[in-house]
Formats: structure tokens, C-alpha cells, sequence
């Protein structure tokens, strides 16, 4: 496959970027969208060019650091992590273009890399269950009905990449923030802190900069890993029933 | 010292011997050592820094814990974040003890499966404590609110994994790693609000600094801005993971790299069994050159798929035209007691074999069918749907095949290493003060790691054990004097990383630094992978130190130090693996037998399996750095089996 | 509370829910209200007048008109602010777009923003033609409100600017009663059908039924 690639390029986080043109040759439609950017990559390094930064690790879609908008899409055009795109998915001859991330809670560091500390925080606001090592009961001490075990775990399956933020037109990290929230919210052992975890992390949330959630739905349709919309009405409600909790004086 | 009369490259030193673990009953071993060791007050733990690289299963909840009991923490991960150490892409499940199925499973039957799965090449106390830990494990997971695979009765479900009779393998889907690393994470978030972590992520450890004889702290470098700092601490704890990426084609992630480890080995951290690297069974295969990763499929398929491959060779008809007697389910037929279910080193081996003899699937030969045809007419594709869905959906997405339709095709690849830094029954390696736990160290798994016990001992060293054994070590020394940058042994390390890095810069040659990883990696799978040889060891051996000297000739990296650099970054890491395989093919040739993993093709039984000699071998091999160009020195550290009696394995 | 809902892009649109829904109750009671043209001067100025008398003897004439007003100003005041307060803070976040153009979200959420001001704007020209009177075509007349009407609906811009109000309102209710839904949480996935649906219904009837009133006039179906 012979393909024309047009990537955004910036030298740091205080340059100006542009998008520059690149052609690249011998393209098998086997190889992931990654390898085919290491291909580019190998021939602007031999031609004494910087070659394109982007943030990538383990390859098979569950670290979440890939984070590449291909031709408007985060992920690109299926529904999968970007190190999970194979070439097949675009035809010989095709113009692809390729972007960071863009929300100024995410800001470029270099060329496609962006800065997600942003979600760091929020899950330090309280994304987690207070349980010191060493505490713990028998974990057969309290049940979990399957029901909301496997909703947990739906949530819990979110891989911190960004997505949702890249695609929403707000620049919103609803979608992130719910998927923690309910995955422990539901269970019993995340009982104890399920008010202060909704009301800090949506504060934090805001704090970072992100935008307001309109409900267009372009998180859920870009996330790789199908958390749903509807996760954030789940929060939704999290967030109203603290709050009504909290005004009630416990 | 002496020198070996067989190989002329490597000294003879000192026997070493394991001085932290206490004697006795083996189950009473690990509470008289938490008994024994020294404590430090609470009130003091805040006086105390202690550094952790790395944020994995075992960096994340030792950091975590470190913190929760008060001590300052500075931590670094070379990622964006914490949550994407490579722990994450761990699918099967995490071992323990529990029995909740009542199918004869305790603690001592978990130690004893580590200990004959690792062909009787761990330490029988180490292994003993870690099966005693596993249950504390998932009591501590679930407390986190990790999502475990539940029963309607809304209780914990396990599965069985390769290697063992019972069923003690509890797991989330096939993303098991992926949330008991967030669970550590989270624990690790809550100590960085608190302010008790002090984290650095996008910041790489490029060397260790070791002060009057202790590791004292740690060069690293900023990846953003390119600047080199020093960072002092009264330990520094490595959990930086193993160096599969020495062949550049593994299941690691890109980024995983030796650095850390083979800078502290360097530093005068013994590196223990090199060699022992396991290679997994069930991995997608390669589909070109332009490879850049191998992706595995969990282990755990194979408690429903049958591996098969035809009985001709050279057939070539699609898998579903050949009839069921043309198939040769070779697991099943020469260990029908186990059947798909034997361990790693056996299973990869074995698919070696059959496409040696030319009857692999697939582009060029390389594969093995994994076939779920049978289960799910016994299932139904619901029910295998459930239990395999994402496996099935990435397999499909990287291959373009469907497995509900086509077998699947598998082919081993290189996976975890077992060898890592020497440790202590504290997991304390030679340089007092520094620590090595998960696979960075060497210490549990042998010669091979069981499926589903990585997690398990990263989590047990991480969450219990070095919380508990480095307390010894800072109560035994509570005043160590302040270190600064102008200290010249700091001066030293600072001017040696920086004159690396400028040199990389410098040779402005003609080979890009994926070019010489490949050129080695390829190198290293050929003659130092699934099957090893004296002669081919040898070739290996010749030619790394020429690709070595190559490297520093030709390569280029583009750029600048004092900025965001990926080039600069891999060039720094392949340095280390270019040394670091050297040392592997060294301990792989002097290690002239066969054991777990570790297969040489002159020590096998007649009918193929690989033969340990434990009259000559049975030691764990720890090898000290001497200088560059200068031969190592070995230090045998005698392992002796009180409890389980070695025996040549068998799972036929 | 009110500085957590307030401070807060989720109380925000909390209120913007609320704000909604109130405004929508109203919209029902009003287009209901409107069919009543369709029966004569008589019914409807009869209706008109009713307006100005619940809730007597209880209420003195009109404060329950005037109740309903200032519950309604304090809606649009709250929706308008939050909505703008929101949309700052929405475009802050995303200052640059990408170079590769997309359309994105469905036609009725990318048109919540101009719709909103679009009705905004409505209102304000509604209340000064058919409340006070002052933008009145012809001599408005006080108490005659089926006269007034015809009056407006006979001139073009009258139709023009109503019926382009009324297709923005219909988009408007159609994703903001949903989106209302899951702001405050009662949306669910096995829900979620019959949510869209009903705000589907909703936005139609409400369209149909207030466009109505200048289709009559103009096919001379009221006159």
C-alpha cells in the first residue's frame, strides 16, 4: 500500500504546530497503524528528520496510552485503540490524516503526545477504595451479586486513553469519571466513601479544565472499550443523590 | 577465585548463600522472619525516603504500602501514568490457595506445584512464603474493589490454568492484570493526594547511585524536558520489571526495557539465572517483518481449546477440510494425564517440535492450530462466547480470521523472565539497601513460572513481603548521612549517564536504533530461545560484542538530549540489552543442562524432554559484573529441597 | 447546596434540567391552551380571561398569571445563565479544532446552542407582539387575544419568524427533554427507548400543535 499521511507536528508544548506531509510506501494491510508510523519513522530518522513523537506501549489495546485522532476519529475509524487499527482498514492510495488529542486539559507535549496527568487527579480525588494493605476481610465475607459484579467490571474496564475527551465537543471527561465512579459504587466494598467519591472527582473533574457534558454521545461511540452513555447518567445520579445527602447533614 | 576449566569468559567467585532466611519448619519461617526483623517506629517512618522505580503489580502496591505505614515514598514510572505499567496486559488470573472449591487445594500444594512447574530450580522458602501470601492477596484485592469473576451465589469464581489440577485461578474476563494493577493504582492515587508518594511519571531511571557501599538513590531522566537529575533516598526499591525486549519480538510492552536492572547489576547488584526466560505457548504468530510487538492470547484458552496440528507434513488444506484422523492433538497424545493443560516451557517446546518437523500451520510454517470447534458444540458458542469473547474479538482483529469459524493459530514467543537481580529471602540484593521485587528479581518461579503466578508474586512482594523485610533494613540503619548531588561518587554516576547519552548523540551514523534491536533480537531467538546449543550459544557469544561495537559505530539518533527524544530513549535502552545478552548466553551455555524453560539440546531424555543434571546444576546461578570487557564472576547459591524432592517432571 | 449544584458543570446542568422541564410543563399547558383558537373568538378569549382569574377567590385577579410569570422568568433566567456559563466554559475547553472536519453528534444537539438563542430571541419579540403589545401589528387590542392573533399571522414575517421558532423549539425539546433525563438520572439502558421516543412525541406534538395556529390563519381556517 502506498499511502499520503498529513500529521500534525509541533516541536514542544510552546511552539506552534502545523500539519505536514509525508508519503510512505510498502504498507502491508497487516500491519497496525503504529507499525506503519514506525515505518515512517525509520525513514525520516535515515533522512537526518525528527521522527514523529507519539505515546504507545503495550501494543494490544489495554494500556491506553495510544492516542491518535485518524481522520477526525479518535482511534480512527473501528472501534479500538490505535495500536489495534490494522492497515486493512484503509485503502492503497488513501490521505490519512493524523492528530493529537486536543483539549487544553490535554495539552501537546510533542507532535502527537498529549498530557493526561489531568486524569491522574481525578482518580487521586477519590477513585479508589480506602483499604490500607493488610486489612482486609476473607473476601468470601461479603457476596457480591453477579448482577453487580459484571456492571463493576464493565465500568472498571476503562483504560484511561483519552478517547472520550478527544471526541467530545466539549472537551469533557464525563464519560472517564463515570466509569470509575460506578465501578465502585456498586460494590459494597466501595460502599463506605460513595458520596465523597462522586462529589471530589466530579470537583476535581471541573477543576482540571475539562467542559460540561451535552450528551452528543461522541465519548461512548468513540471509547474502545464500550463503556456506554448511559454510564454517565449512573454518575448523574451518584452526584444528585450525594449532594442531597450531604445537604441533608449525613 | 578459579578459573572454570571449560570456559575461559567467567570466574569462579565465592559461594553465596541465602543469610535473611531463617531456619526451621518452613511454614513457621516466614512469621519468626517478620518476628525477627527490626521495626521502625511510626513516628521515624516519615524521616525515611524510600525510593520505588517502576509502578507495576509489584511497584504500585509497594508503594502504596510504604506510604500507608508512613514511610516518604519517591516514586517513577517511565509512562504517563502509573496505571499503564505492563502489568496490565497480564489476561489469565492471579493463584491462590484459597480451596474454595474444595478440590484438595492448601498452601503446601500451591508451593509444591511452584516448586516442580519451576523444575526445582527456586528456593523452596521463598516459594513456601508466597504460596502462604496468595491468600491474603485476593482478600486484599477484593477490598480494593477489584472485579473478580463471580458465581450467582455472588461468591468468587476460579478457573483452572496450565500446570496444575485445581481450579485456584481467580480472574476478571481475560483482563485480570488490567484490574488488579488499577486496584494497585488506585491505592497508590490515594497515597499521592495524601502527599505521601511523591510521583514521577514520564521519568526513566538511567543508573543507581551507591554511596560507602549502599544504593543511596537514583540518576533519572525527565523524558519531557530531556533533564538528568539525582534523587536520594535510605533504599531504593527496583520493580522495573523483566527484559524479554532483549528480543525485541515479545509480548512485553514496547517500552519495557533492562535499564534499571542491568545499570544496578552494573552498580554491583548480582544478576541471577539470565537465561531462564519463559516462552508462552499461546501467542498470535508473526505475520511479517514489519512485526513490532507479538501480541499473547491468555493461557487459559487452552483449558477448552485442543492444539493440534495435521499428522502429514506439508498439508496444506484449510484446517476444517482435514479429517478428524489426519489430525495429530499431540498434547493430548504424549502427555494424556495433563493433555493442553501442561505447563508453559512443556507446551511451547512441544509446538516447537512439530513445526521443526515441518508440520506447522500457516505463513511459513510457524504455527499451531487452537481449536474450539469441539467446545462449542459441547458449550454452545454462548457459553464460550462468554468466557473467551474479547480473546476471540482481538485474535479477529489482529489476524482478520474468525476463530468461532477457522481455528485459531498459535506459536509461541517470548514472554516473562524468570531470571532477574539476586535477592534475599528480603529480597535484598547485593547492594545493601537496594531491593528488587517482581520480575525484576529472580526469586520464585525457577526455571519456569507457572500460569497466573506472576501477578500473584508481584502482588506478594509488592503488598507484603518487602513492606515487611525493609523495615529491617532502615531499622538497622536509622542515621545514614545526607547525600547531595556534589558527593563524588553522585558526581560520578551524573558525568558516566550523561557522557552516554551525549555519545549516542554524537556517532551521527547510519543504523537507526530499532534496526541494531531487531538485528540482536533476532540474534538472541535463534540461539538463545526455545531450544539452545553449545555451538550456537558460541556463535551468539562471538557476535553480540560485533554488533556491540557496530552499534557505537553506525548508530543514529536524532535530536537533542534536553527534549522529548523517543530515539534517544530506545538507542539508551538496546546499549543495556546489548550487554545483557551477552551475559545471557553466557549463563545459558555454562548451564549445560536442560530445566523449565531453559532447554539445551544436548541434555534431553531419549524420548525428548529436557533433562536436568542436578548433581552439577542444582544452584542458582548469580552472576558479578567485573568491569566492561572483563570476564563475570559466578556465585553459585546451592539450592537445597527439604520438601519437595526433585524429580524428573512428568505431566504425561 | 446551591454553591455545590452551582459551582459544579453537573449542578449546572442540573438546573438547566429543571429549568427545562419547567418551561416545558409550561409549553403543554400553553399549546392546549392555543388549540382553543380553533373553536372561535368566543372560547378562546374566554379561555384568555380565565387565565387572569384562577385561583379567585383565594388569588385577587391576575396574581396567579403573575405567579406563573415570575416562576417562568426565573426559569429562563436560570437556563439562560447556566446554558452560557456552560458554553464558555465548553469552548474554553476545546479551543482548537481539529484540522480534519467531522460532522459530529446527531442534528439536534450540535443545534442546542443557536436553537436556545433562537428562542431566546423569540420569546422576547412574542411577549412585545401578543403580551404588551408594543411590536403588534395593527391596533393590539387588550382582552381580544383571537383578534391579535390573526393579526400577526396575516402578516409574513409573523408566520416566518413563529414557524422557524416553533421547527427550533422542536429540536430543542427533542434532545433536552433525553438529555434532561440523564442529567438527572433517570435514564437507563432498558429505558432509554422509550425516553427518546417520548421526547420524539413530545417535540412533534408540541411543533404540530403550536404551528398550528398561523397555518389556521393562513389557510383561513381562523380568521
Amino acid at each position: 500500500m502506498k499511502l499520503t499521511l498529513r500529521v500534525w507536528r509541533q516541536k514542544n508544548a510552546g511552539a506552534e504546530g502545523a500539519m505536514s506531509t509525508y508519503e510512505v510506501d510498502g504498507i502491508s494491510p497487516d500491519m497496525s497503524f503504529l507499525e506503519m508510523l514506525d515505518v515512517l519513522n525509520e525513514r525520516l530518522i535515515l533522512a537526518g528528520e525528527e521522527p514523529v513523537a507519539f505515546d504507545h506501549d503495550c501494543r494490544e489495546g489495554i494500556c491506553g496510552a495510544c492516542s491518535l485522532v485518524i481522520n477526525g476519529d479518535a482511534h480512527g475509524p473501528e472501534r479500538t485503540t490505535t495500536c489495534q487499527l490494522h492497515m486493512r482498514s484503509f485503502r492503497d492510495g488513501d490521505t490519512i490524516d493524523v492528530e493529537p488529542w486536543r483539549a487544553s486539559a490535554f495539552p501537546v507535549i510533542k507532535d502527537l503526545v498529549v498530557d493526561r496527568s489531568a486524569f491522574d487527579r481525578i482518580i487521586q480525588a477519590g477513585g479508589y477504595v480506602t483499604a490500607p494493605t493488610g486489612s482486609a476481610p476473607e473476601a468470601h465475607a461479603t457476596p457480591v451479586p453477579k448482577a453487580d459484579a459484571d456492571f463493576a467490571f464493565e465500568h472498571a474496564e476503562c483504560i484511561g486513553c483519552g478517547a472520550c475527551v478527544a471526541a467530545c465537543p466539549n472537551g469533557a471527561a464525563m464519560l472517564f469519571t463515570s466509569a470509575k465512579v460506578n465501578h465502585l459504587n456498586v460494590l459494597p466494598q466501595g460502599a463506605p466513601e460513595r458520596e465523597t467519591r462522586v462529589l471530589d472527582m466530579v470537583a476535581q473533574m471541573d477543576a482540571e479544565g475539562f467542559g460540561g457534558c451535552t450528551l452528543a454521545g461522541e465519548c461512548a461511540t468513540a471509547c474502545p472499550k464500550g463503556i456506554p452513555l448511559v454510564s454517565i447518567t449512573s454518575m448523574n445520579k451518584e452526584w444528585l443523590r450525594a449532594t442531597r445527602k450531604a445537604a441533608g447533614g449525613r | 577465585m578459579t578459573v572454570s576449566p571449560e570456559y575461559t569468559d567467567y570466574t569462579i567467585g565465592e559461594p553465596l548463600t541465602d543469610s535473611a532466611a531463617p531456619a526451621g519448619p518452613i511454614h513457621e519461617r516466614w512469621d519468626k522472619r517478620r518476628f525477627e526483623a527490626k521495626l521502625v517506629n511510626p513516628a521515624n517512618r516519615r524521616k525515611h525516603t524510600v525510593i520505588v522505580v517502576g509502578t507495576g503489580l509489584a511497584g504500585g502496591s509497594a508503594g502504596a504500602t510504604l506510604a500507608e505505614q508512613g514511610y516518604h515514598v519517591v516514586q517513577f514510572c517511565y509512562q504517563d501514568s502509573p496505571r499503564r505499567a505492563h502489568s496490565i496486559a497480564a489476561q489469565g488470573g492471579i493463584n491462590a490457595a484459597k480451596n474454595y472449591r474444595n478440590d484438595g487445594d492448601s498452601v503446601h500444594r500451591l508451593f509444591y506445584d511452584t516448586v516442580k512447574g519451576g523444575d526445582f530450580r527456586a528456593r523452596e522458602s521463598n516459594v513456601h512464603r508466597l504460596a502462604q501470601i496468595s491468600v491474603e492477596i485476593i482478600d486484599q484485592c477484593v477490598a480494593q474493589g477489584v472485579p473478580f469473576a463471580r458465581e450467582y451465589g455472588g461468591l468468587l469464581d476460579t478457573r483452572s490454568f496450565g500446570g496444575v489440577q485445581v481450579s485456584r485461578t481467580f480472574y476478571a474476563r481475560g483482563q485480570t492484570g488490567q484490574q488488579l494493577l488499577l486496584g494497585a493504582y488506585q491505592a497508590l492515587s490515594r497515597q499521592i493526594a495524601a502527599g505521601n508518594v511523591e510521583m514521577h511519571p514520564r521519568t526513566e531511571m538511567l543508573d543507581l547511585i551507591v554511596v560507602d557501599g549502599r544504593a543511596r538513590g537514583i540518576v533519572a531522566r525527565d523524558l519531557i524536558t530531556g533533564r538528568i537529575d539525582t534523587y536520594f533516598a535510605d533504599a531504593v526499591v527496583l520493580a522495573s520489571g523483566g527484559y524479554g525486549n532483549v528480543f525485541y519480538l515479545s509480548t512485553n510492552a514496547m517500552n519495557s526495557n533492562a535499564t534499571a536492572v542491568w545499570r544496578a547489576h552494573r552498580r554491583g547488584a548480582y544478576f541471577a539465572n539470565p537465561c531462564f526466560t519463559q516462552i508462552h505457548p499461546t501467542c498470535i504468530p508473526r505475520t511479517g517483518d514489519h512485526q513490532s510487538k507479538l501480541t499473547l492470547m491468555s493461557e487459559s484458552l487452552r483449558n477448552d481449546g485442543r492444539i493440534w496440528v495435521p499428522r502429514a507434513k506439508g498439508d496444506d488444506r484449510p484446517p476444517n477440510r482435514i479429517p478428524e484422523d489426519e489430525r495429530d492433538y499431540y498434547l493430548e497424545r504424549i502427555y494424556p494425564s495433563f493433555g493442553n493443560l501442561v505447563p508453559r516451557d512443556i507446551a511451547s517446546r512441544a509446538a516447537k517440535n512439530v513445526c521443526d518437523e515441518g508440520r506447522g500451520v500457516g505463513p511459513g510454517g510457524q504455527g499451531v492450530y487452537l481449536d474450539f470447534a469441539d467446545a462449542i458444540e459441547r458449550m454452545g458458542r454462548k457459553a464460550v462466547e462468554a468466557k473467551y469473547g474479547n480473546l476471540f474479538d482481538m485474535y479477529q482483529r489482529i489476524t482478520d480470521e474468525d476463530p468461532y469459524e477457522v481455528p485459531m493459530r498459535i506459536y509461541p514467543a517470548v514472554h516473562y523472565t524468570m531470571g532477574g537481580l539476586w535477592v534475599d529471602y528480603d529480597l535484598q540484593t547485593t547492594v545493601p539497601g537496594l531491593f528488587a521485587i517482581g520480575e525484576a528479581n529472580f526469586s520464585d518461579h525457577g526455571a519456569n513460572r507457572l500460569g497466573a503466578s506472576a501477578l500473584m508474586q508481584g502482588l506478594a512482594d509488592g503488598y507484603f513481603v518487602l513492606p515487611a523485610t525493609i523495615n529491617d533494613y532502615l531499622a538497622r540503619h536509622p542515621h545514614q548521612e545526607p547525600v547531595t548531588t556534589g558527593h563524588p561518587a553522585v558526581q560520578e554516576v551524573l558525568a558516566e549517564t550523561e557522557d552516554r547519552l551525549n555519545l549516542l548523540l554524537a556517532v551521527d551514523g547510519d543504523r537507526t536504533p530499532d534496526s541494531f534491536h531487531r538485528e540482536l533480537g533476532e540474534l538472541m531467538w535463534e540461539f538463545c530461545g526455545m531450544a539452545r546449543t553449545d555451538a550456537g550459544l558460541r556463535k551468539a557469544l562471538e557476535r553480540i560484542p560485533q554488533i556491540r561495537e557496530e552499534f557505537w559505530r553506525r548508530i543514529k539518533v536524532p535530536g537533542t538530549g534536553e527534549e522529548f527524544n523517543q530515539s534517544l530513549e530506545k538507542a539508551n535502552r538496546i546499549v543495556d540489552y546489548l550487554e545483557l545478552a551477552e551475559l545471557m548466553c553466557l549463563d545459558a551455555l555454562h548451564r549445560a543442562e536442560s530445566c523449565g524453560g531453559h532447554f539445551r539440546e544436548e541434555s534431553q531424555t531419549p524420548d525428548g524432554e529436557a533433562a536436568r543434571r542436578d548433581d552439577e546444576f542444582a544452584y542458582a546461578a548469580a552472576w558479578e559484573f567485573t568491569g566492561t570487557g572483563s570476564a563475570p564472576a559466578l556465585h553459585r547459591e546451592d539450592l537445597v529441597f527439604e520438601y519437595v524432592h526433585p524429580t524428573q517432571r512428568s505431566y504425561a | 447546596m446551591a454553591r455545590t449544584v452551582w459551582d459544579s458543570t453537573v449542578g449546572k446542568k442540573t438546573v438547566m434540567a429543571v429549568s427545562g422541564v419547567i418551561m416545558l410543563l409550561y409549553l403543554v399547558a400553553h399549546v392546549i391552551g392555543n388549540l382553543k383558537i380553533f373553536f372561535g373568538a368566543g372560547e378562546f378569549n374566554h379561555y384568555a380571561h380565565w387565565l387572569r382569574t384562577v385561583g379567585e377567590p383565594f388569588m385577587h385577579y391576575e396574581w396567579t398569571l403573575w405567579l406563573v410569570r415570575i416562576v417562568l422568568v426565573a426559569a429562563v433566567a436560570a437556563h439562560a445563565t447556566s446554558a452560557y456559563q456552560l458554553s464558555r466554559r465548553d469552548l474554553r475547553a476545546r479551543p482548537s479544532k481539529y484540522v480534519h472536519k467531522k460532522p459530529r453528534a446527531s442534528y439536534a444537539t450540535r443545534t442546542m446552542r443557536w436553537g436556545g438563542v433562537i428562542l431566546g430571541l423569540f420569546v422576547v419579540w412574542h411577549i412585545l407582539d401578543l403580551t404588551t403589545g408594543t411590536a403588534h401589528p395593527g391596533g393590539f387590542q387588550e382582552g381580544h387575544p383571537y383578534q391579535n392573533v390573526v393579526d400577526t399571522f396575516s402578516t409574513w414575517y409573523g408566520n416566518v419568524v413563529y414557524i422557524v421558532a416553533m421547527l427550533a423549539l422542536g429540536l430543542h425539546v427533542r434532545h433536552g427533554f433525553w438529555s434532561a433525563a440523564q442529567t438527572l438520572g433517570v435514564g437507563s439502558r432498558t429505558r432509554d427507548r422509550a425516553l427518546k421516543t417520548l421526547a420524539n412525541v413530545l417535540a412533534l406534538l408540541l411543533t404540530a400543535g403550536f404551528v398550528a395556529v398561523p397555518v389556521g390563519v393562513m389557510t383561513g381556517v381562523v380568521s
